[in-house]
């Protein structure tokens, strides 16, 4: 336990509660590039409502000087600036926490064990922005002054924070400043400081960038060589095409003619964006399209079909909180089941299972290779947390590999082969040769009825068979083509932990914990892909019980683990859930696990 | 006057100007019922790129699902095909011509396919003015699961088995104009004549040509009572114009009295004459063509030919600015950014 006077550096999490469409973001954002810059690891979380304008919005920010950077489920700081919700966001503070609040909400009467700083956020906002419209602008930089001067952090940082977000804009930019300002002020003259948190510079985030996963998607993709992309509007993947869109804009148009090397287009509905994708696929283009759970069930019956035709496309799944609408704005790891089987009749489909930033960019890049060397559909998942939050990342290392355009019958190919079926596994791993119109090679019919592996219509039980059977063997192949999972064991461990996606920023504090807390030692295996390879087997059975970390009710990839490793060491393999719809932080995961092994 | 006619379906060993026999241009044997105008359509799709001279390398053939989706495996057996799913085929043409735009599309529909399952993805392909031929088989009926009414069958139609549509019918031609295609007309199975004009018409054309062609079930609804029956479309076509097509490599001068024809000039040079038999009828008006719809069907008739046509509407590919050389070939000098691209970015993220 900490002393009750020992400052407590670099360790802390933030919550800015205000209302959605209030102008937090600025502020927001100037916080947190600020501990970035002072070189303090940071993670940024915005907790949004399905909504334009007027329900509450909650921003989190956590600096950790250990470096973790999953959501912490305790808030140390909270500033209250939404009257709606500041009484239920202090009451759910643990005791000694900070709120830093608007003074007339009074939340000082609602309990005493807190550090209460009352702010006059009117007041201070009318001495500095006159113009009345104006204020609501502004209003919330005050917040950022205040924390500066109670925090220590350098406003010469959150100045060089804002100018980043308002280069242009030199008007809005002083007007920022002198309300920033004003809050540092209020506070160096108006506040005791009372707390122990405090920010001192360190320098773990040199070279270092922020991103949202989303964007990294999107300059995946651009660096893969996509050139069609489809898509329907939908949260949380929204911005995986945007920002594709507006970096293709920028590097995409072709130097000679002014024209774009691309196509974008915002489909009718996801069915469509998927149509486009398979049809541009077919052809021989690298397409791709961004979607989330909803979209996901939408494509179901195509996807059957790009499985069963073998047309490469990637199929981006920003997963939200379902079934049905769900909470589109929240967070889940809940479309796994139905994705690696998706559609009707015998499927499986390969998934990349991204932790950050920087995986979903180089798997993004892997995915395009692999979907047209399976010549299959190809998944990316991806969650709300990964997708739209603001992580720190390395920065992205250039492709160095060649595109891998797959197996394409060549006129020398078809000599050395000396007849060419489209579905003919002539290498022995499932995946036979291609043409594309245009080519002039020769051609063949695609089609999702029953065919033989010349391509032709066929209803006979043996070519039914032998088909389904090669595109299988693709699949397995693929167990050698994907991501192997990240595996960190631990000398004589019997506890081991599986996870994947967001769940991994969790999971890794959630072991520190266990390990000082409880003094519990734990072997972890991230895995990065579906199908699994062989080394998930052998981490099962080299440990006593396995604890799958999911955030959705079901055990979704414990399912998966199962149907794949020797039905003798299912028993061993437990779940740990999380699916509330928040980023999953590590006291659930540790909470559970110490609960499960009866510990005291 | 002297209009050019249709020259008449090539003999077998007759070449066309790349050299080609009429037989490179068939596919395989089809399956569908003797008699079905499905195959009556497919006979005039081969005639169309035999005689327009079109290099089957360079066209991809799409359908949905339905008798009408079976029909693309028996024409251009050296082409590319795609029979795709139930009312997808414009969302993967679409993605198709995107790929490769130096590609002729042709796709193949039926009146569920498009009218029914499929009406979502059609009017947002006519909405896009997608560069291809949209061919719907139109015999009111399911077919393939039986002779269930599909939407365009009219209203007062009967089943075999006497059931009566009591819903009105869906014009799949109005709809098309209104939503932009740049190419409608309508035909019947039983009329080569105009369906081998109109179809090297839209060979011709660059945008969404959709034919409408009525294509009686056999089997299911070629009965009396049924207004897609053979005899009864028969009795009430009312084609609008007499259609003369003279391809842009033959050389042929045209004279004709002013007011009786009117020329088209389309996208590839090619030309069609309308020699004009419903009073002064202009496929150019959009208004008209509706309002020829409607009361040439208010008065129980067909009207069939080119209904409506804007040869110069750009097509989805110009207005997305896309590159001359097909997407799908590009190399990846072209479509992986440059080192200094991604350093960029990256220094804008820091």
């Amino acid at each position: 336990m900490r002393s009750a006077t020992t400052p407590v550096v670099n360790d802390f999490s933030i919550q800015i509660a205000t209302v959605n469409g209030s102008g937090s973001q600025t502020a927001n954002l100037v916080l947190l590039r600020s501990l970035f810059q002072t070189g303090v690891p940071v993670s940024g979380k915005n907790l949004f409502p399905s909504n334009i304008a007027g329900l509450p919005t909650w921003f989190t920010i956590r600096a950790s000087r250990h470096g973790y950077i999953g959501r912490k489920k305790e808030i140390d700081i909270l500033v209250a600036m939404n009257p709606e919700t500041a009484r239920d966001d202090v009451l759910g503070l643990g005791p000694g926490a900070v709120a830093l609040y608007d003074e007339p909400l009074k939340l000082n009467e609602v309990r005493g064990d807190l550090v209460f700083y009352p702010v006059p956020f009117d007041k201070l906002v009318a001495t500095v922005c006159p113009d009345a419209k104006m204020r609501k602008l502004v209003r919330n930089m005050i917040y950022d002054g205040v924390l500066a001067r109670l925090l220590n952090i350098d406003l010469a940082q959150m100045e060089q924070a804002l100018g980043k977000q308002l280069a242009k804009k030199a008007r809005t930019m002083a007007l920022n400043m002198a309300a920033l300002q004003a809050g540092f002020d209020f506070a160096g003259s108006s506040l005791e400081k009372r707390d122990l948190f405090r920010v001192e510079p360190m320098t773990a985030t040199a070279g270092k960038i922020l991103i949202d996963g989303n964007a990294a998607g999107a300059i995946g993709s651009m660096m893969a060589g996509v050139t069609v992309v489809a898509w329907y509007p939908i949260t949380p993947s929204s911005s995986v095409c945007e920002t594709l869109a507006t970096y293709m804009r920028q590097y995409r148009m072709d130097k000679e003619t002014g024209k774009a090397t691309f196509a974008i287009v915002q489909a009718e509905d996801e069915l469509s964006a998927l149509g486009m994708a398979l049809g541009a696929g077919w052809l021989g283009a690298r397409s791709m399209t961004a979607t989330a759970g909803p979209g996901i069930s939408l494509m179901s019956e195509f996807i059957g079909l790009g499985y069963y035709a073998e047309i490469p496309t990637v199929v981006f799944d920003v997963q939200r909180v379902g079934p049905s609408t769900g909470l589109p704005t929240r967070t889940a790891q809940g479309d796994i089941l139905s994705t690696a089987f998706l559609s009707h009749g015998d499927t499986r489909h390969p998934m990349y299972l991204p932790s950050s930033p920087g995986e979903i960019y180089e798997m993004a890049i892997e995915a395009f290779d692999l979907a047209e060397r399976l010549q299959a559909p190809v998944f990316v998942m991806t969650d709300l947390d990964l997708g739209m939050n603001t992580w720190m990342s390395d920065p992205f290392p250039y492709p160095e590999k060649p595109l891998d355009r797959g197996k394409r019958l060549t006129a020398e190919k078809l000599q050395a082969l000396g007849e060419w079926g489209r579905y003919k596994d002539v290498d022995g791993d499932g995946i036979p040769y291609r043409t594309v119109a245009g080519d002039g090679l020769p051609t063949y019919f695609c089609r999702g009825s029953g065919h033989n592996e010349r391509g032709q219509y066929s209803e006979r039980a043996a070519d039914y068979v032998a088909n389904i059977d090669r595109i299988d063997r693709k699949f397995q192949h693929a167990r050698t083509l994907v991501p192997p999972p990240v595996i960190d064991r631990a000398d004589g461990a019997r506890i081991g932990i599986i996870g994947y996606g967001t769940s991994h920023w969790g999971i890794a504090e959630s072991r520190d914990q266990l390990r000082q807390e409880a003094g519990i030692e734990t072997s972890y295996l991230r895995l990065r892909a579906f199908p699994f390879s062989r080394d998930v087997e052998a981490f099962v059975a080299a440990h006593d019980r396995v604890y799958i970390v999911e955030q959705n009710r079901d055990g979704q990839m414990a399912a998966l683990v199962k149907l794949d490793v020797d039905a003798a060491l299912a028993p061993r393999l437990r779940s740990v859930l999380h699916y509330d719809g928040l980023p999953l932080d590590a006291r659930t995961i540790t909470d559970e696990i110490l609960r499960q092994e009866n510990h005291p | 006057m002297t209009i050019p006619g249709t020259p008449t379906p090539a003999p077998g060993k007759k070449v066309n100007r790349i050299g080609l026999e009429l037989a490179v241009y068939r596919g395989g044997k089809s399956t569908l019922c003797a008699g079905c105008g499905h195959n009556a359509i497919s006979e005039r799709i081969v005639e169309a790129f035999f005689e327009m001279g079109v290099d089957g390398q360079q066209v991809v053939k799409l359908s949905g699902i339905g008798c009408s989706s079976k029909s693309p495996a028996y024409f251009l057996g050296q082409s590319h095909g795609f029979n795709s799913v139930h009312g997808r085929m414009p969302s993967v043409a679409t993605g198709a011509m995107l790929a490769n735009k130096g590609l002729l599309a042709i796709g193949v529909s039926g009146d569920g396919d498009t009218g029914a399952i499929g009406i979502g993805q059609f009017v947002h392909l006519m909405r896009r003015n997608v560069p291809m031929i949209y061919i719907v088989e139109n015999n009111g009926c399911y077919g393939l699961t039986k002779g269930q009414l599909s939407p365009t069958a009219d209203i007062g139609s009967t089943l075999k088995n006497g059931v009566v549509n009591d819903l009105p019918a869906i014009d799949l031609c109005t709809l098309a104009i209104d939503l932009g295609a740049s190419f409608v007309a309508r035909s019947f199975s039983g009329d080569k004549r105009q369906m081998l004009s109109l179809l090297k018409a839209a060979i011709a054309h660059r945008g969404t040509a959709m034919l409408d062609i009525i294509s009686p079930c056999v089997t299911f609804n070629d009965h009396e009572g049924s207004t897609k029956s053979y005899s009864y479309v028969k009795d009430h076509d009312e084609p609008l114009e007499e259609i003369s097509f003279v391809p842009f490599f033959e050389d042929i001068s045209v004279d004709y009295e002013p007011g009786t024809v009117q020329a088209v000039s389309l996208h590839d040079g090619s030309t069609v004459f309308l020699k004009k038999l419903a009073g002064d009828y202009d496929p150019t008006n959009k208004s008209m063509a509706r309002r020829v719809i409607y009361e040439s069907a208010a008065r129980g008739e067909i009207a069939t030919g080119l209904i409506y046509i804007e040869p110069n509407r750009p097509d989805f590919l110009a207005l997305l600015n896309v590159v001359d050389q097909p997407l799908a070939s590009l190399p990846a000098e072209k479509t992986r950014p440059p080192r200094e691209a991604l350093d960029a970015i990256m220094d804008a993220l820091r």
